[in-house]
Order: structure tokens, then C-alpha cells, then sequence
């Protein structure tokens, strides 16, 4: 056991017993942020503010929620919304704070993919951000059906329909998802689970991890220099702040953050207190009907693009069904972007815009993807199928097939 | 000496192994089972349905196992199929559960041009269940059902239910 002294201050306390000191150097103090990173760095933050938010709004709304297929809809849109005081705002932060935080999910990777921050000994932070991807999106997705309202229902009806088209078990596996025949009260009480308990979590675990994952490699930087982060930490700490390339997250970096954090935070009651109409679709005001389809249905913005590549396929090819054909191209939308560092074949790690062919296929990326939000929501008649086949067929060629193929040259260009 | 006591610490981490995998495949086996549907559940798996009082050209839609059932009786001018018409007395009826074999929405019955459509990705069915357009992979799937004089039993397979299977 160490030698315990009596403690000089409370600090000296703590430090005997915990070293509160070294925890915080190694958390904040002495851990080395870049200095020429921009206002794009301070999304990991924005989006540890908006979990937490979740979270507390979540535990408020966990109160008063009732996981019974015959009590959930009033639970939320008669007791929270107008009996429990200030249940209308916990409501509309959580309902806005889960549309926004895919809103800066996405900035956040795709400031990954610009500056190349996905390779080269950073592709752990990449993997462990995807996964965080992925369980949020199975995070919402559980929220999204709990109020029990029509749109609810039918997107838990078709979400765990999708796990039909595995060969020979699919059936039993829906039912076994479902804990039903059909989607009822079972699924919703299983569901809540997932969204109250097991989810949250792995969320908080994986959150955990992501973090970790950039304690040995760093974030990167707005030219993608390799830095010296031991030489240049040393250099601060010896006094000379202003020629380190680096300053410790806390206070230098973090005081930054605070300033983005509350910039957003004013977007963010903005949006809650006049525009918490955008996270409500008005469908799901409707209580869950078990014999009725609404006419439309389609998934709240940030799932639009997977949707769109689901249905993209329309038409039988070969022995292929298009059902299935939709099914894995989805599927496979689901993890692509796992495999970045698998699909760049080049390791020039540089902004998009110092390499050429990269920052067409960037913006080529984006713009699909921004066609496939956009035709996700509207009816997949006619011309409007065809926009979504091409663009379906142009997001798969555009991982598979492009990138490898320009980063290629660009490694052949460099030698 | 200090190989035998290897040896020992080798049997006590296989012994603990075999325990640990035994233990882990039984928690396994009783996680999977809890998310199985109930006894309860199972056994409201019955409907009977009264055919005697549909006209010809009637569409009806009933609730079995919580998925609506579509239920036609063919008039004079709906052809016959003997691969999909359930036929009770001297009547031919369709009978097909109601959700796309796309992504299980429930298509609506368009009574002017003896269509089921299905609103959310567009598939079509014609008067028999058949997938004429869209994704929809297959015709609407046929529930077990068992014939008791003008009754439709469904969830029993009757044999009429696997001479219709076989031959569709």
C-alpha cells in the first residue's frame, strides 16, 4: 500500500488516495490536442453534450413512460405531453436531440473522410466510431417505436420484417424477434429494454473506447502533418507554448469546444422550443393500428439514404430477387463505411482538397447521398425509382469500385 | 516439481473451461427461450370464420394470429384457380394473408380494378394474391386453414390446406 501522509490540502487527500493529479493529466491536463485544428474538431464534443442530454431528458421521460402496448400512447401524448410539468420539454430535447445528434454523427465522420483521419494508424478510432454509428442507430430506431403511434408500429413492422429474408430460419426469426405473430405488446416491453438498459450501455462503453482509440495516435490535423506528440508535449511543458505545435485538451482545447458547444446549444433550444415539429412526424400522433398501413411510410432523415438503397432495387436480376437484391444492398450500406481503410489504397494521409481525385469522389459521395435522402422520402413511383436504382447502384460503385481504383493511382502517382 | 504443478494448473483451467461453456450454452439456451412468443400467445393461434353469409364479389378482411386475412368470394366473372382458390360447397373463395411478402404492410383491396396494393413500396397483387409488380418476391402467402361445413377454421391444417400447399 502506498505510504499515506497526513494530507496537506483536500487535493493532497484525494491525490494520496486516488491521484486525482496524474487522472486528470492523463484525462485532460497533459493530453495533446493539435494546435491547427478548426471548429470541425469540436463535434466529438457536441456530440458527448447532446448523449448526455439524451440521456437526463431520457431518465425524466423514463418516469412517467408506460411500457404496455395498451398504456404507451397516452403515457407519452396525454401524460408527459400535458400533465407532467415541463414533460413537453424533456419530450421535444429528446425527440430533437436524437435527429440532431445523426446530424453531427454525420458531420463528424465525414470531416473523418476528408481529412483522411480514418487511416494510417488512426483506423481504430474509424472502427469504434462506426460501431458507435451503428448501436445508435439501433438506439433510435428502439426510441422511435415506444410512443406506440402509428408510424412507430408500421416502421417496428417492417424493420423486423427485414430479418424474413434470411434463408430457412427468417421466419421463426421474426416471430422470435417479435415475440408474437405480429409486432404487440411483447415486442414494445422487449424493445424498451433494449432502449432504456442493454443499449445505452454498450453505448456508454463503446463511447469509452472511441475515446481511448485516440490516446495513442491523436486526432489529426487540418494538413494531416505527422506530429511529434512526446517531442512537442515536452517542448510545452518546458515552457515554450508558443513554438509547440500542441496544447494540452484542457484548458487550451476544451475552453474552444465550450465556445462551439454553446454556439450549437443556441441552434439546439432554437430548434427545441420552435422547431420540435421537424423530429414529430404526424402520422405517429396517431395510436398504433395493427389493420391499417399508413399510406406512406419512410423513416425519420437520417435513415433516408439506407431506405432509399432498399428500395432502389426493383427488378428481379437473374435468379435474384429484388427484395433480396434491396435487403443485402442495404445491409451492406449499413456497415460500408466500416471499411474505409480498406477501400483507400493510398496512405497519403492530406485533406481531400490537396488530393485531386479524392475530393471529386468526396463530393460525388455527398451529393449521392443527398439524392438518396431526398427520393428516400418521396414515393418510389415511376422516374422516381429509377433515381433511386442509379443512385443505389452509384453509392456501392462508389466505395467498391471508385475509391480503390483512384487511391490506387494515387499510391502508383506518389512512387 | 514445477512441471507437475503446470500440469495441475493446466486440468484446473480446462476443468473450469468445460464448467464455463456447459454453464454459458444453458444461459444461452434460456435467453433464447425467453424471447420466444408465450404460451398465451400460442395458443390464440385459432379464428373461425363464417362463410355462408359473404355474397359473390365480397371482399372481408378478418384478424388471425394479430395479421389481417384477406378473404374474396369469386363471382362469375373471376376466373377460377385451382392452385389458389379454396373451394367450400360449391364456392371458390381466395383466402391469403393480408401483408405484402415484401415487408409485411398491409395492401388495400382497390374493388374497381380487383387489385391489392400495397402503399409502401408499391407492390401489386391481382384478385388471387399473385405478385404482379413491384418487390413484392412471391404471391400472398395462404394461411393454415381447415374447412368445417361453411366455416373456415384457421390455424389447423386441414387436408383442402395441403392439397392447395402442394399444388401451389
Amino acid at each position: 500500500m502506498a505510504h499515506i501522509t497526513k494530507a496537506t490540502s483536500v487535493r493532497d487527500w484525494f491525490d494520496q488516495r486516488i491521484a486525482l493529479t496524474k487522472l486528470w493529466n492523463v484525462l485532460a491536463g497533459q493530453y495533446w490536442i493539435p494546435k491547427n485544428i478548426n471548429f470541425l474538431w469540436a463535434m466529438g464534443v457536441v456530440l458527448t453534450v447532446l448523449f448526455t442530454l439524451l440521456f437526463i431528458s431520457g431518465l425524466l421521460l423514463l418516469m412517467y413512460y408506460k411500457p404496455d402496448a395498451n398504456l404507451a400512447f397516452d403515457s407519452v401524448n396525454y401524460t408527459i405531453m400535458k400533465e407532467v410539468e415541463y414533460g413537453w420539454l424533456w419530450r421535444h430535447i429528446h425527440a430533437v436531440a436524437a435527429s440532431v445528434i445523426f446530424l453531427i454523427i454525420y458531420i463528424h465522420a465525414f470531416v473523418g473522410i476528408y481529412y483522411g483521419s480514418y487511416k494510417k494508424g488512426r483506423e481504430m478510432i474509424w472502427i469504434s466510431g462506426m460501431l458507435l454509428f451503428l448501436i445508435f442507430s439501433a438506439e433510435a430506431f428502439s426510441g422511435y417505436m415506444l410512443p406506440w403511434g402509428q408510424m412507430s408500429y408500421w416502421a417496428a413492422q417492417v424493420i423486423t420484417q427485414l430479418f424474413g429474408g434470411i434463408p430457412f430460419i427468417g421466419g421463426a426469426l421474426v416471430e422470435w424477434i417479435r415475440g408474437d405473430y405480429a409486432v404487440s405488446d411483447p415486442t414494445l416491453t422487449r424493445f424498451f429494454m433494449l432502449h432504456v438498459c442493454l443499449l445505452p450501455i454498450v453505448i456508454i462503453m463503446v463511447i469509452g473506447v472511441h475515446f481511448y482509440t485516440l490516446r495513442i495516435p491523436h486526432v489529426n490535423n487540418l494538413e494531416g502533418e505527422e506530429i511529434d506528440f512526446e517531442l512537442e508535449a515536452e517542448k510545452y511543458l518546458k515552457g515554450d507554448t508558443v513554438n509547440s505545435k500542441v496544447i494540452p485538451f484542457w484548458p487550451g482545447f476544451l475552453s474552444k469546444d465550450f465556445f462551439y458547444v454553446s454556439l450549437f446549444m443556441i441552434f439546439f433550444f432554437y430548434l427545441v422550443s420552435f422547431h420540435f415539429n421537424f423530429a414529430m412526424d404526424p402520422i405517429n400522433f396517431d395510436p398504433a393500428n395493427a389493420a391499417k398501413t399508413p399510406t406512406h411510410i419512410y423513416p425519420e432523415w437520417y435513415f433516408l439514404w439506407q431506405y432509399e438503397i432498399l428500395r432502389g432495387f426493383f427488378f428481379d436480376i437473374g435468379p435474384l430477387k429484388a427484395a433480396d437484391i434491396g435487403a443485402l444492398a442495404m445491409a451492406f450500406a449499413g456497415i460500408s463505411l466500416f471499411f474505409m481503410p480498406l477501400y483507400d489504397r493510398s496512405d497519403v494521409v492530406a485533406p481531400a482538397h490537396k488530393r485531386k481525385g479524392f475530393f471529386i469522389w468526396f463530393w460525388l459521395l455527398i451529393i449521392d447521398l443527398i439524392i438518396l435522402t431526398v427520393y428516400g422520402k418521396l414515393p418510389p413511383t415511376g422516374f422516381n425509382a429509377w433515381i433511386g436504382f442509379f443512385s443505389s447502384v452509384g453509392f456501392l460503385a462508389l466505395l467498391l469500385v471508385v475509391l480503390p481504383i483512384i487511391t490506387i493511382k494515387e499510391r502508383k502517382a506518389n512512387k | 516439481m514445477s512441471v507437475q504443478k503446470q500440469e495441475r494448473r493446466d486440468f484446473i483451467g480446462m476443468a473450469f473451461g468445460a464448467v464455463a461453456a456447459v454453464g454459458g450454452a444453458f444461459a444461452l439456451v434460456g435467453m433464447k427461450k425467453s424471447w420466444d412468443p408465450l404460451p398465451s400467445v400460442k395458443a390464440a393461434g385459432f379464428t373461425t370464420v363464417d362463410l355462408s353469409p359473404m355474397q359473390p364479389g365480397e371482399f372481408r378482411q378478418v384478424e388471425w394470429r394479430k395479421k389481417p386475412i384477406f378473404i374474396i368470394k369469386k363471382d362469375e366473372n373471376m376466373k377460377a384457380n385451382p392452385s389458389r382458390d379454396v373451394v367450400v360447397g360449391n364456392e371458390n373463395y381466395i383466402v391469403t394473408i393480408g401483408l405484402c411478402t415484401h415487408l409485411g404492410c398491409i395492401p388495400s383491396w382497390s374493388a374497381s380494378d380487383k387489385m391489392f396494393k400495397c402503399a409502401c413500396h408499391g407492390g401489386e397483387f391481382n384478385a388471387d394474391g399473385m405478385n404482379v409488380f413491384g418487390p413484392p418476391p412471391r404471391p400472398l402467402d395462404i394461411p393454415p386453414f381447415k374447412i368445417d361445413g361453411t366455416k373456415l377454421v384457421l390455424g389447423e391444417e386441414g387436408p383442402e390446406y395441403k392439397k392447395l400447399v402442394a399444388t401451389a
